[in-house]
């Protein structure tokens, strides 16, 4: 006898709205740490920030990719198949949005959508599961939504990530944006953000 | 009371997500129009339905609304979009510019400075600022692609050669964050210097053109021009009729048909308070103390 499907949210309507102004402001304000309290209890390894992300802006039309953590537990995909009705694809280029639950083993960059000049919008937003916004390799930018260039620490990090943010930011308006969930709380590198000269 | 039958804010939560999309690629590309699957609303096009459709799909229950149509609260516009909200969404709302979340606007951006706890959303016509340069979406696609602007500052060498000065009022396009030319909507250009900076996130929503684009906050929003003709907003000879204000934008109000006229503030919430702060302008008379006596006069 299989288990019970564990449940989404509680209020669709409410909870994704909450979700998505967290990750509004995250993107809007790069390096702040946006607080995100919902009591979602999704299968493991899945964790309850990359499941919200999914669930508030997952669908049939924004496809989701898993890291291999995630990819070898059917019951995430079960779990955010059912709740999303997004279809999950292996390959990280056709994905709107990347779960990966272990940043260590993020693929390179031009394994995702980049977008394209004409349509830098096509691309994929990574989200990255990492314990801590703080006590990692200090990211030190500036750029839109920054009154002064602002610092996030996440950890853990993939090798090299300054260089992967500095290449993502040289393909502007092309590129990917970033999204690190911790446990309760979420920020954002979008593409649109420069690594200042001291990083 | 908001209606029964609809889901909050009137959208289904399919279209949210969609429109929720396309704003987090517009914030993460200042200045570039992201496409998005616009919906017919319950109001024709050219009223709104692009600002309508962001307002909605950014709106929470715990926010406070206000809307202004031209810097006026109480026009058609404003009073039907305010209402449309407070029905299908139950959401406070207000007309007075610091007590407000979410702010929509159609073509002014408030004489109150925003701040960072705010959410300033455009309905916007005309998108594309190089439209009525280069008619062909394709062309105008690969020109942003290519930041090949050099168009427009024909256009706006065309109106120095023409007028003697750069003669566009409104709509004047602005260039974002060093990248995206883009087109402010169709405020006054007095109102450019105001997007530049800004501690609030602005929005940008058009509903015939399927379009959505984003300043973030603090980010470069420079005005285009010439070393020998900068940029320059609007300035006005006299402060307003009511409230004495002045560094403000103001509209002419005909009195009579004898050239009879006057200026008073477009933004009626800043002009309001300031009023009610005791400030009186040439023309602000007095109401009969009848009325003042009767405790419902709004002064």
């Amino acid at each position: 006898m299989s288990t019970a499907l564990a449940s989404g949210f509680r209020d669709a309507a409410h909870d994704a709205q909450k979700v998505f102004r967290v990750l509004m402001d995250a993107l809007a304000r790069p390096t702040t740490v946006q607080p995100l309290a919902l009591d979602l209890i999704p299968p493991a390894p899945l964790t309850p920030e990359l499941a919200s992300i999914a669930l508030a802006l997952a669908d049939q039309d924004a496809p989701l990719w898993l890291d291999e953590t995630l990819g070898s537990e059917p019951a995430v995909a079960q779990w955010l198949g059912f709740h999303t009705g997004a279809p999950v694809v292996s390959d990280p280029a056709e994905a709107a949005f990347a779960l990966v639950r272990d940043p260590r083993a993020l693929p390179p960059l031009d394994a995702f959508a980049l977008g394209t000049e004409e349509f830098p919008d096509r691309s994929t937003t990574v989200v990255l599961a990492v314990e801590s916004l703080e006590g990692g390799t200090a990211l030190r930018v500036e750029g839109p939504g920054l009154p002064r260039p602002g610092t996030l620490s996440p950890t853990p990090l993939p090798d090299e990530f300054i260089d992967t943010l500095r290449d993502n930011r040289t393909l502007f308006p092309r590129g990917v944006d970033f999204i690190f969930a911790a446990p309760g709380a979420l920020a954002a590198l979008p593409r649109s953000s420069r690594l200042t000269e001291e990083a | 009371m908001s209606e029964t039958g609809y889901n909050f804010a009137y959208l289904d939560e399919g279209t949210k997500r969609m429109i929720r999309r396309a704003i987090l690629k517009g914030i993460a590309i200042p200045g570039y129009q992201v496409p998005f699957a616009s919906r017919e609303m319950p109001m024709p096009y050219g009223w709104g339905t692009g600002g309508v459709q962001v307002t909605a799909a950014i709106l929470g229950a715990d926010d406070v609304l206000k809307v202004i149509d031209q810097g006026s609260d109480d026009t058609t516009n404003a009073v039907s979009i305010r209402k449309f909200f407070e029905r299908t969404a139950g959401v406070e709302t207000t007309t007075a510019t610091t007590q407000a979340t979410i702010i929509q606007t159609r073509h002014r951006i408030p004489e109150t400075p925003l701040t960072e706890d705010q959410v300033l959303v455009f309905q916007v016509p005309i998108p594309e600022p190089l439209r009525f340069l280069e008619p062909r979406e394709t062309e105008t696609r690969r020109l942003h692609a290519l930041a090949d602007y050099g168009l427009m500052h024909v256009k706006l060498y065309e109106d120095i050669a023409r007028h003697g000065h750069i003669a566009t009022t409104y709509a004047y396009p602005v260039e974002v964050d060093g990248r995206y030319v883009m087109d402010p909507s169709p405020t006054p250009k007095f109102d450019n210097p105001k997007m530049d900076d800004c501690p609030a996130l602005q929005l940008f929503g058009a509903g015939r053109e399927k379009r959505i684009y984003a300043v973030p906050p603090y980010t470069k929003v420079t005005s285009l021009d010439f070393e020998d003709h900068p940029f320059a907003v609007q300035t006005f000879k006299q402060p307003c009729a009511l409230c004495d204000a002045h560094d403000v934008y103001l509209d002419e109000i005909v009195l009579d048909d004898r050239g009879g006229r006057m200026f008073v503030c477009s933004d009626t919430d800043h002009c309001e308070t300031r009023r009610g702060e005791g400030h009186r302008g040439a023309m602000l008379g007095t109401a009969p103390e009848a009325i003042t006596a009767g405790g419902n006069s709004r002064v």
